[in-house]
Formats: C-alpha cells, sequence, structure tokens
C-alpha cells in the first residue's frame, strides 16, 4: 500500500506541469473573452464619439444682406411666399467677391451658402418687416460640402475632379476665413430643425418629438395594464394548466422578433383599424404591445417578493384580498414595478424594425405637433439618415445616435437609481 | 369636438361623480360622525359612482371610435356612383384613400374629379354628424350612470363588495390583453399568409430557389410573374445565424466562466454593467456601425489577404450580431453555472481538480440543459434580428454558404416589401406575412424549447 | 486572553465555580499520569489540555488560526495527527470543527475572505509553502462531506473522475481495476456491480455516501477527512459506514467531526474537543469520555452545553 501510494504521488507529480499549463491557458482564455465585449465597447464609443462629435457644430458665413425693395416688393406689396430671398443673397455673395464672372463660376459661389440662408431671411423679415430697405448682417449656414471642407472631412489636396469642392470654392472659403467671415459655432439647428434634406439644416427635433409622444403612448397603455395583469396572475389568479399557459405565452412573447410586433400593427392597427400611418398613435400601441410582457415579467417578479408575513398580517386584521393587494403589497412591489417599466421604455425608445412597418419610414420634414401627426422615431431618423451617401449625414448620423444613447444612459441611471434608494431588502 | 377633449371632459364627470358618491353616502347616514353605520368606507361609494358614471361611458367611446371609420366610409362607398363602386379592390382602396386625403386637405395622387369632391365633402358631413353623436351619447351616458349609482347609495348597499368585484374584472381583462395580443398576432399574420398562398403555392414557397418578388404593373395580373422561392432566404438568414452564434458562444461561455469562477468581485462589478451596456446598445446603432465600420474594415482586411469580399457581406453582418448576442449568452450561461450546487465543485475540488478541470468537467455538464436553453434563446434572437441586417447585409436572394458575399435574410425582405406605398393586396405584400409567419413559428419553436430547458435546470437543483 | 466571547464562557465559568470553589489552575500538558484529582480546570485558556501529540504523526499543525474577514474562527490550534488511527473532532457547532477540517486539505481556500496563518505540515511538507500544489495535496488528503454529493454522472464515471483527471491508470483495463477495488473497500461493489452505468443520483442516501467514499479512496489519498458523514443518514447506513471507517482506519489516517459523542466513541481512537475556535481538549477516547480534564469538555459530554 506505501508503495502503492507512492507511485501515486509520483505519477500526480508528474502530472501537475501539464495540467497547471492547461489551468492557465482556461483561465487566460476567460479573460480574453471578457476582453473582447469590453474592448468593442471601447471601440464603438470612441468610432462613435470621433465621428459624431463633429456634427455639434456648424459652418456659418457672415453676409451684408441689402433688403432692397425693389427686388423684395417690385409691386408696392411684400409678399413673404414669393419674394426673391435667394436673389438677395446671392447679391450679397456677389458682393463679397465681386470678382467673380461667368455663370460657372457664379453657380459655384453660390454654392458656398446652404439654400437655408434664403429661409432665415424670409423668417428675419417676418418678423420685422420695417427692415426692408435697410442692410442686414446675418450669419448664414455654409453648404455642407463648405462644412465638410472646413471640418477636415474633404481634403482639398487631392485632385479637382475626385472631390465635392472646386479649388476655386477651396480658395473662396479661405479668403472668407481669413477676414473673419467663416466660423464654425454651435449647430443648434440640429435640435431645432426637423428633417431635411439638406444635411446641414436636418436636425432631430422631429424624431425627438415623435418618439416623445410615442412613448407617452406607450407608457399610459402598458404600464397600468401590465401592472393590472401581474397583479391578477399573482394574486388572484388560480393555479391551474389555464394560468401556466399564460404564463409561457407572456415568457414567449418577450421573446417574439420586434418585427412580427409590426407586422401586427400594420395589419390590425393601420390596415383593419385604419388609423393613420406614421403617427405615434400607432407607434405607441404597437410599441405598449413589445413592452407590455416586460413589465408584466419585472412586476410580477416585484410582487413575488414581497414577504408573505405581509399579506398574512393585513389578512389578520380584517382586510379583504384586494384591500391587501392595492394598500399593502402594491406599494412595496412600486420600485420594481417602476424599474422594470423604465427598462422596458428604454427598449421601446431604441426599436425601430416595427415602426418601419408601420409607415414611419417617411420623409417628414414638419415637427409632429400632436399625437396624429405624420412623425418619425429618434431611431428610425437615424436608419434614414444612416442610408444617405452624403459625408454630412454620416456626421449626423453619429450625433443623432450619440443623443439617442444619452437619453438611454439616462432612463437607466433613473432605473438604477430608483431601485437603490426605494427597494427594500426583506 | 376633438377626442382628447371629450376624454378630458369625461375624466372631470368621472371626478365629479366620485366626489358626489362620497358625499352622498355620508350624507344618507347623517354625517361623517355616524359613518360607521355605512357597510363601506365613503371612499368606496365614490369609487362605485365613478364607476358607473366611467365605464360604460368610456366603452361606448371606444366601440363608437374604432366602428366609426369603417361605417363612414361604407356609407361613402355606397353614395359613389356605379362605375367607381365596381372596380378592383385595390383601385376602390386608392380611391377612398384619395377620398379622404381631399377631405382632410392632405395631398392626394392622382386626378382629382368632381365625384371625389363631392364624396369629400359627403365624408367631412358625416365625420361632423358622428362627433356631435358621439359628444351627446358619451357625456348622456356618462351622466345617466351616475345619477343611477347615487340613487343606489344607502347604508346597507356594499359597495365595497361591488367596487372589488369590479375591479377584479378589470384585472382579467388586462391580463387577457396579453393573450390577445398573441392571438392577434397569430390571427393577422396567418390570414394574410393564407392569401398570399392562395396565389404562390406552399411548396414554391418552402422549396423554390428562386426569390424574385415581382407583382405585375397592370392591375388585372397579380403575382403570376414573379418567384416566391423563399430558400436563399432562409439559406441567408442561417449564414448569417451562424456566423453570430460562432462570435457569441464561445466568447459569451467563456466571459460567463471567467466571471463566474476566476475573476475578482471588482472585476466583476466593472464587467457586469459593461455587459449590460453591450445588451442595451439599440439594434439600429449596431447596424449603422456595421455598415460605416465594420463591413468597410472587413472588406479591406479581406483585400490585402487575396480574396473577394463584399461590401456588405455576411460576415460582418453575422459578426456585429454576434457581439450584440453575447451578452445574452453569458447571463444565461453565467446563471446555469450559479445554479449548480456549490457541494459538486467542492466535491470536485477536495479530489484534486484544477479549477479548470472542475469547470468542464463537472460543473458544465451539470450545467449543460441551461447553457443549451441560453443558446437557443439567443439563435431565436439572431434569426428575429431586423436591422443590423437590414443596415449591414443585401437585398441579393443569393444561395450560398460563402461568409464573403452579400446574402439576404427573412427579416430583410419583410422590411423591403413592407416599406414603400403599395397596395395592401399585391402578392409581393402577401408575400411579407407569408414570411412574418414563418419567421414567428420558427422563433417561437425555439423559445418555447429554450424557456423549457431553461427552466427545467432551475428546477432540477431545487 | 479570549476578548469577544466572554460572556458565554465567563457564564460557563461562573457555573463551573459555583461547584468548585478554588482558583483554576491549567494543567500542562503531560500524558503519562492518570488524573483522578477532582480539580479540573474551567476557564478557556489558552492551553489545550491533554496530549495533542501522538505517536508516529503525519498530519502536523502548529498554531493555526483562521480569519473569516474580521471573524476569528480558529484559535491558535496545536495538533498532531498520526497515520493509521482515528482521530475524532467533537464539540458545539459553531466551534470551528470543520473549519479546522477544511484547513488540512486547503479547501478554504475557495472562501474569498478567508485567512490562515501558522503552519501545517504533511509528513513534513508545509501544505502552503510552494513546493506542494494544492492539486497534489488533495490527492494525499481527502474529503467527505456531510450531505453526500455525487457527481450527476454514472457510478462508474463518479468513481473513475480523480484517477482519470490524475492520469493514475494508465489504460482502461486498470481504470476499471480501480474503480472495482474502491467500491470493493466502500462496500458498496455488490450493490451496483450490475449497474455501474447508472448515474450515482439514483442511489439511496447511505449508498451515495458510500459511493463519494470509494470516488475518495480510488486516488489513493494518505488522509481521509470526513466531515459528519453520517449526519444526513439513517441509524443503518450509519452503522455500515461506521464499520466502513473502522476498516479504513487501517490503511489511512482518518480525521472524522462528528456531532454524536456515541459515534466519537465508537470509531475513534483520540477525541479532539473544540469549544468557541479553540482546541480544549484532546486525549485517547475512553479518557476523554471516562475522565474529561476540562470542565468544558466535561459539560459538553455530559450534556449540560451544546
Amino acid at each position: 500500500m506505501a508503495a502503492d501510494r507512492r507511485t501515486s504521488r509520483e505519477i500526480v507529480e508528474a502530472g501537475l506541469a501539464r495540467r497547471r499549463r492547461k489551468e492557465k491557458l482556461f483561465r487566460a482564455t476567460g479573460m480574453l473573452a471578457t476582453a473582447v465585449g469590453v474592448i468593442f465597447l471601447g471601440v464603438f464609443f470612441a468610432t462613435l464619439v470621433l465621428q459624431g462629435s463633429s456634427a455639434f457644430v456648424q459652418t456659418f458665413i457672415k453676409l451684408d444682406v441689402e433688403l432692397s425693395e425693389s427686388v423684395l416688393a417690385p409691386e408696392g406689396e411684400l409678399d413673404l411666399a414669393y419674394a426673391d430671398f435667394d436673389g438677395l443673397v446671392r447679391s450679397a455673395l456677389r458682393k463679397e467677391f465681386p470678382e467673380v464672372s461667368g455663370r460657372n463660376e457664379r453657380r459655384e459661389l453660390y454654392r458656398l451658402v446652404s439654400i437655408g440662408a434664403g429661409y432665415q431671411l424670409r423668417d428675419l423679415v417676418r418678423s420685422d418687416p420695417a427692415l426692408v430697405g435697410s442692410t442686414s448682417t446675418l450669419w448664414v449656414p455654409a453648404s455642407s460640402n463648405v462644412d465638410m471642407l472646413v471640418k477636415g472631412n474633404i481634403d482639398p489636396t487631392i485632385e479637382e475632379s475626385l472631390r465635392p469642392v472646386s479649388d476655386a470654392q477651396v480658395a473662396w472659403v479661405e479668403s472668407l476665413r481669413k477676414a473673419g467671415r467663416l466660423e464654425t459655432r454651435f449647430n443648434k439647428a440640429l435640435f431645432t430643425n426637423g428633417d431635411s434634406r439638406e444635411p446641414e439644416l436636418a436636425g432631430i427635433k422631429g424624431a425627438l418629438m415623435g418618439s416623445f409622444y410615442m412613448l407617452i403612448v406607450t407608457v399610459v397603455l402598458a404600464f397600468p395594464i401590465g401592472v393590472a395583469a401581474a397583479i391578477y396572475l399573482e394574486e388572484f389568479a388560480p393555479r391551474n394548466r389555464w394560468s401556466d399557459l399564460i404564463e409561457v405565452n407572456i415568457n414567449n412573447l418577450a421573446a417574439v422578433p420586434s418585427i412580427v410586433f409590426g407586422l401586427l400593427g400594420l395589419a390590425v392597427f393601420i390596415n383593419w383599424m385604419a388609423l393613420p400611418r406614421s403617427a405615434p398613435l400607432v407607434g405607441g400601441l404597437v410599441l405598449s404591445l413589445l413592452t407590455l410582457p416586460v413589465i408584466i415579467i419585472a412586476s410580477r417578479a416585484a410582487i413575488q417578493s414581497v414577504p408573505p408575513s405581509i399579506r398574512e398580517a393585513a389578512l389578520g386584521l380584517g382586510a379583504s384580498k384586494m384591500q391587501v393587494v392595492f394598500h399593502h403589497v402594491l406599494p412595496l412591489a412600486l420600485p420594481g414595478m417602476l424599474t422594470g417599466t423604465i427598462i422596458g421604455m428604454s427598449r421601446a425608445l431604441g426599436e425601430s424594425a416595427p415602426l418601419l412597418m408601420i409607415g414611419m419610414v417617411a420623409f417628414i420634414v414638419d415637427v409632429p405637433g400632436g399625437f396624429t401627426d405624420p412623425a418619425t422615431a429618434l431611431p428610425v431618423q437615424v436608419y434614414l439618415w444612416a442610408d444617405s451617401p452624403e459625408r454630412a449625414f454620416a456626421e449626423r448620423t453619429s450625433a443623432a445616435i450619440i443623443v439617442l444613447l444619452g437619453f438611454l444612459l439616462i432612463m437607466n441611471l433613473a432605473a438604477v437609481i430608483i431601485r437603490r434608494r426605494m427597494e427594500r431588502k426583506w | 369636438m376633438q377626442n382628447v377633449t371629450l376624454i378630458l371632459l369625461l375624466a372631470a364627470m368621472a371626478a365629479a361623480a366620485f366626489y358626489m358618491g362620497r358625499r352622498r353616502s355620508l350624507a344618507v347616514v347623517g354625517g361623517p360622525a355616524h359613518g360607521s353605520r355605512l357597510h363601506s368606507l365613503p371612499g368606496y361609494y365614490g369609487y362605485f359612482t365613478l364607476i358607473s358614471c366611467l365605464l360604460p361611458a368610456l366603452g361606448v367611446f371606444l366601440v363608437w371610435v374604432l366602428l366609426e371609420p369603417k361605417i363612414i366610409v361604407a356609407l361613402i362607398v355606397d353614395s359613389l356612383p356605379d362605375a367607381q363602386r365596381t372596380t378592383s379592390a385595390g383601385e376602390l382602396n386608392l380611391l377612398v384613400n384619395n377620398i379622404r386625403n381631399l377631405a382632410a386637405g392632405d395631398a392626394t395622387s392622382g386626378e382629382i374629379d368632381a365625384v371625389m369632391r363631392n364624396a369629400a365633402v359627403r365624408y367631412n358631413e358625416y365625420v361632423a354628424a358622428s362627433r356631435k353623436m358621439l359628444t351627446a351619447l358619451t357625456l348622456g351616458i356618462a351622466g345617466i350612470g351616475g345619477a343611477v349609482a347615487l340613487r343606489r347609495i344607502r347604508p346597507e348597499f356594499r359597495a365595497r363588495n361591488r367596487v372589488e368585484q369590479i375591479v377584479l374584472y378589470l384585472l382579467v381583462a388586462a391580463s387577457s390583453i396579453a393573450i390577445l395580443t398573441t392571438i392577434g398576432i397569430v390571427l393577422s399574420v396567418l390570414f394574410e399568409a393564407l392569401r398570399f398562398f392562395s396565389e404562390v403555392p406552399l411548396t414554391e414557397f418552402l422549396f423554390g430557389l428562386n426569390w424574385s418578388p415581382q407583382t405585375a404593373i397592370r392591375a388585372d395580373q397579380v403575382g403570376s410573374s414573379g418567384s416566391f422561392g423563399a430558400v436563399p432566404l432562409f439559406a441567408g438568414t442561417l449564414l448569417i445565424t451562424a456566423i453570430a452564434m460562432v462570435v457569441a458562444v464561445p466568447v459569451g461561455l467563456m466571459t460567463a466562466i471567467y466571471l463566474a469562477e476566476y475573476s475578482s468581485s471588482r472585476v466583476r462589478a466593472i464587467a457586469k454593467p459593461l455587459l449590460e451596456i453591450l445588451a442595451g446598445i439599440p439594434t439600429v446603432v449596431y447596424g449603422f456601425f456595421a455598415a460605416l465600420t465594420v463591413a468597410p474594415w472587413v472588406r479591406m482586411a479581406g483585400e490585402s489577404m487575396g480574396l473577394e469580399v463584399a461590401s456588405e457581406s455576411a460576415l460582418a453582418a453575422g459578426a456585429v450580431m454576434g457581439i450584440m448576442i453575447i451578452p445574452l449568452v453569458s447571463s444565461l450561461s453565467d446563471d446555469a453555472i450559479h445554479a449548480v450546487p456549490t457541494a459538486m465543485r467542492d466535491g470536485a475540488l477536495a479530489l484534486g481538480s484544477t479549477r479548470s478541470e472542475t469547470m468542464v468537467r463537472v460543473i458544465l455538464p451539470a450545467a449543460l440543459p441551461g447553457i443549451v436553453g441560453g443558446i437557443l434563446l439567443a439563435v431565436s434572437r439572431a434569426i428575429g434580428e431586423t436591422m443590423i441586417v437590414v443596415m449591414a447585409a443585401g437585398l441579393a436572394a443569393n444561395l450560398t454558404a460563402n461568409p464573403f458575399e452579400a446574402v439576404t435574410t427573412v427579416t430583410v425582405q419583410i422590411v423591403t416589401l413592407l416599406v414603400g406605398d403599395q397596395e395592401f393586396d399585391s402578392a409581393k405584400t402577401l408575400a411579407a406575412f407569408a414570411l412574418g409567419l414563418m419567421l414567428f413559428v420558427v422563433t417561437l419553436c425555439l423559445n418555447v424549447i429554450g424557456l423549457s430547458f431553461v427552466r427545467k435546470y432551475r428546477e432540477q437543483y431545487e | 486572553m479570549t476578548e469577544t466571547k466572554m460572556t458565554d464562557e465567563q457564564a460557563l465559568a461562573e457555573a463551573g465555580r459555583a461547584e468548585f470553589r478554588e482558583q483554576p489552575a491549567p494543567h500542562k500538558p503531560n500524558g503519562a499520569a492518570a488524573r483522578e484529582v477532582v480539580e479540573r480546570v474551567t476557564e478557556l485558556g489558552e492551553e489545550t489540555v491533554g496530549d495533542v501529540s501522538c505517536e508516529d504523526p503525519y498530519i502536523v499543525t502548529e498554531k493555526v488560526n483562521v480569519y473569516y474577514g474580521d471573524n476569528h474562527a480558529i484559535r491558535d490550534v496545536t495538533l498532531e495527527i498520526g497515520r493509521g488511527q482515528v482521530i475524532a473532532l467533537i464539540g458545539p457547532s459553531g466551534c470551528g470543527k470543520s473549519t479546522y477540517l477544511r484547513c488540512l486539505n486547503r479547501m478554504n481556500d475557495s472562501i474569498e475572505s478567508a485567512r490562515v496563518t501558522g503552519t501545517i505540515t504533511l509528513g513534513g511538507q508545509d501544505i502552503y509553502g510552494s513546493d506542494l500544489d494544492p492539486v497534489a495535496l488533495r490527492a494525499r488528503v481527502g474529503m467527505v462531506f456531510q450531505k453526500p454529493n455525487p457527481f450527476p454522472k454514472s457510478i462508474y464515471d463518479n468513481v473513475a473522475y480523480g484517477p482519470r483527471i490524475h492520469g493514475l491508470a494508465a489504460d482502461r483495463a486498470e481504470l476499471d481495476d480501480i474503480v472495482h477495488t474502491s467500491l470493493d473497500r466502500a462496500g458498496l461493489l455488490k450493490e451496483v456491480k450490475d449497474r455501474m452505468d447508472e448515474p450515482g443520483t439514483g442511489l439511496s442516501g447511505g449508498q451515495q455516501q458510500r459511493l463519494c467514499i470509494a470516488r475518495t479512496i480510488a486516488v489513493n489519498p494518505e488522509v481521509i477527512l470526513m466531515d459528519e458523514p453520517c449526519s444526513a443518514l439513517d441509524p443503518i447506513a450509519t452503522a455500515r459506514i461506521e464499520d466502513l471507517i473502522d476498516e479504513l482506519s487501517q490503511d489511512y489516517a482518518i480525521v472524522i467531526v462528528t456531532h454524536s459523542m456515541q459515534q466519537a466513541a465508537r470509531v475513534s481512537r483520540r477525541v479532539a474537543y473544540f469549544h468557541l475556535g479553540r482546541l480544549v481538549e484532546v486525549d485517547e477516547t475512553d479518557k476523554i469520555f471516562t475522565n474529561p480534564q476540562h470542565k468544558l469538555t466535561e459539560d459538553y459530554i455530559t450534556g449540560r452545553i451544546g
């Protein structure tokens, strides 16, 4: 036996080195795997910030515009809808660079400035018609090509035919900058404008409002219904095969691909109930169906975590079942329910596939004012802009993503804070 | 009156009803001092009155709002001259839409003739009349409901029981919405899919190798010139899913093992939230990243190695999808590993195993059902994923196993077929529902099996 | 002196003093003379009463302290464990006997907050030293747990697990041999001979524990640690395992933690009494049970505490 033991010991000792190596390798693989996710996150955020941060500023050009009465009101009456504000912008540009002649050259000159300049002039005159006849100085947004040039996204040294800005334009931009007539400022338009075909005028306000209305509809519908369903299923439903089936059903619904909810919305809400397409109301209805299982599951868990002793104590004092639930269980389970709802909302905020199905893909310029106005949502806006080949839209897409992620971060932080502050450990 | 205003008025009436009911209950017994003579607390009488006022009115309101568009459209169609009425369903639909747009002052398509203008005017008249009737009806019923409730208030009236019973019914109704949703999904998708299969045979759909969904231009020729063989779509979906799994399963599993067994609690405290963040990024953002950053990079890398890589390769889309799924696999595996009792681990360690041997030979086999369940759920997620593939994968229905080529998936095609102003009835649109049906059935099976596996491991050790 | 748990000891000491109104004097460890004096040690002092040493010591623990975070679980335990004998560790709940046991095969390593000081040697080698890998240590010091914990594998694979990972069998035939021998020595072979492929979890409680014992001896250890191995079993199964322990004690050093004094009296040759983390008294079994030298030992044995 002793001899046996010695050989056993020797065998074990002999194998140790190889086993230790395997152990190290295994552990290293685990570390590497964990690092993959972390590194991806880092690369992702770095790329996002690098690409998107430049969209928060926009190049502006200072113009002295002569609001000549002869151009604006040739027949004496000023008609804001038809007055030639663009013409005034062009004259201002010609005044800056009087040496420019020839149609092609002139056209290139005009392309320095965004077409939004004309709208800006119109708004200026609308707010103060007394300005007609005077000269105003205003900062107008540069066109997106100029903007890209100034931000360094277009290389002016490569051959002219390969880039969207000509040599002449490059020279003009340089002289404007030297004259102090070219600046990059905060891109307010990103947050005050709706979508636009021109990148320099495109903003996410429409999408933000659309998402906002949709989330309101979602919360108003999904939270009460979800909580009510959870209360019934946890406290009142008899434990039989039927309630088992319901539980399986809800767990499955939580895992159904979101696009299927879009199909449901299309078939039922748009087609059968003839609700308006692209409306936040419909989007909200679809999203609330999607969020409902999540809220139910989270609420059930919250209700389950309330100890039975509380219920028994209340019952012992003569409360009815309903009173026990609403006066005692519900308030105690509320933090968990709120947390689950907020997390469900943040999921809903990021959803885009079902919204594509119900038609929120249209190009909508106006900011929606109500629940039935056509609208889009922030993630859908990201999708639409991502499709656009223009460089300037690429940076704006990244900026929109940064805003979207910012909202998600806030919502998740709120959920964490609620959980920490209000949840009790039983 | 606007819907929102009506609802607000109803809410105000309900609040008033509560107040009046409560006051009346106290009045009936001669003041608050005699409150104990009442069967229930005064508040319950108030709630009773509120419910009696609000619920019937709300019900009528909802039903009316749901039916109003259909009824008005039917009335309009009835009043159209025969010529318009007997055109095809598609044409009629278009006409009705135009009339409604015209009535609302929105843009219309095509020519506007006198018939349409008249119809639009009538439409607005009907809508106005309907609004008036709805307002009167709703507010009237609310008032009557409240009054009836007030008359029933007596000391021996069991308000609490009544109220609680009604609340119970409401709770049941809320719970059934979840079931209704599933039924709704099944029915709506099934219904449209069946219409599709009446035009395109099921065998061609399931086994056909050629996917080019066209519908004819002429109105009377529907669906006969396109081919709807979905096999390339299934193949593309499987290819991308496989690539995603190759990324997600090893990385997710090893991450779970490392975090459960080897890492210090500090590392865990940092890594777990980071993985949560990874899980919370919206898929459209992943898609953007895949299309703009990963796909060109994959292409460059491939070309530098002498391979020909499409700009919308399955590899790029699959890899990013895999990264998105890592947190799912990791957290489910982590649950499964933690469910294995420590006694098992202690027993293995006491025999002299290293931690890796314990994990691989004892814990993982014991946790296998849970891990497999998690993988099935991950596969289901990958199959149903839409945005990443829409943005990073192609539209070409390519039947291939080469990850460097561009393929299309079921979800991409659903989006492509439905995004756009098509008529609802064409075979093209209906094909999307057929695809949706397949998607729903497959993910449902995977989810049911996966969830049952996940539940089984939990029961095993409880 | 002791700091935190003074109240218990003070109360006990009070009780002691009420009966024996004399100054307590700690006895020096001296294994030879028979004690007939009624004077008993009454206070929980730092010195262990009785004989901590033994002939042919194999495991030697010197001034071992174990801390779980701030909790001082084991205080200054010095004890020798000899080859070829069974020593039982007894004491009330929470006195640290299991903790002490788990030091001997470094199972405390898996608890993050555990800290062990002092020296523990196995056959002269420091088990916390750099030249003794815990893996190799555990192949020499096996452990059987309170609740039988067979792996969810077949009976064969359960027993074969240890030899497989350590590579103790050169081929299948050798492995079969090891498995059969181990099951035989554990007294289980006859019952499971025909169902070696069935899962180990399908056996009865007593059979499972014998399976765990077979699993442990399949690795050919030198010492077997047993942490209340019979507490989850019925009396018949318990009796079988106690017989088994008796047989095994011829080849292995066995350290058994037990809650049952009767069991300690039945199976062991030496008994060590632990109390609130301290080793109070160690001696031969019959001496401890007939003539304990420490008041606390006597109180525990007679059932006044515990």
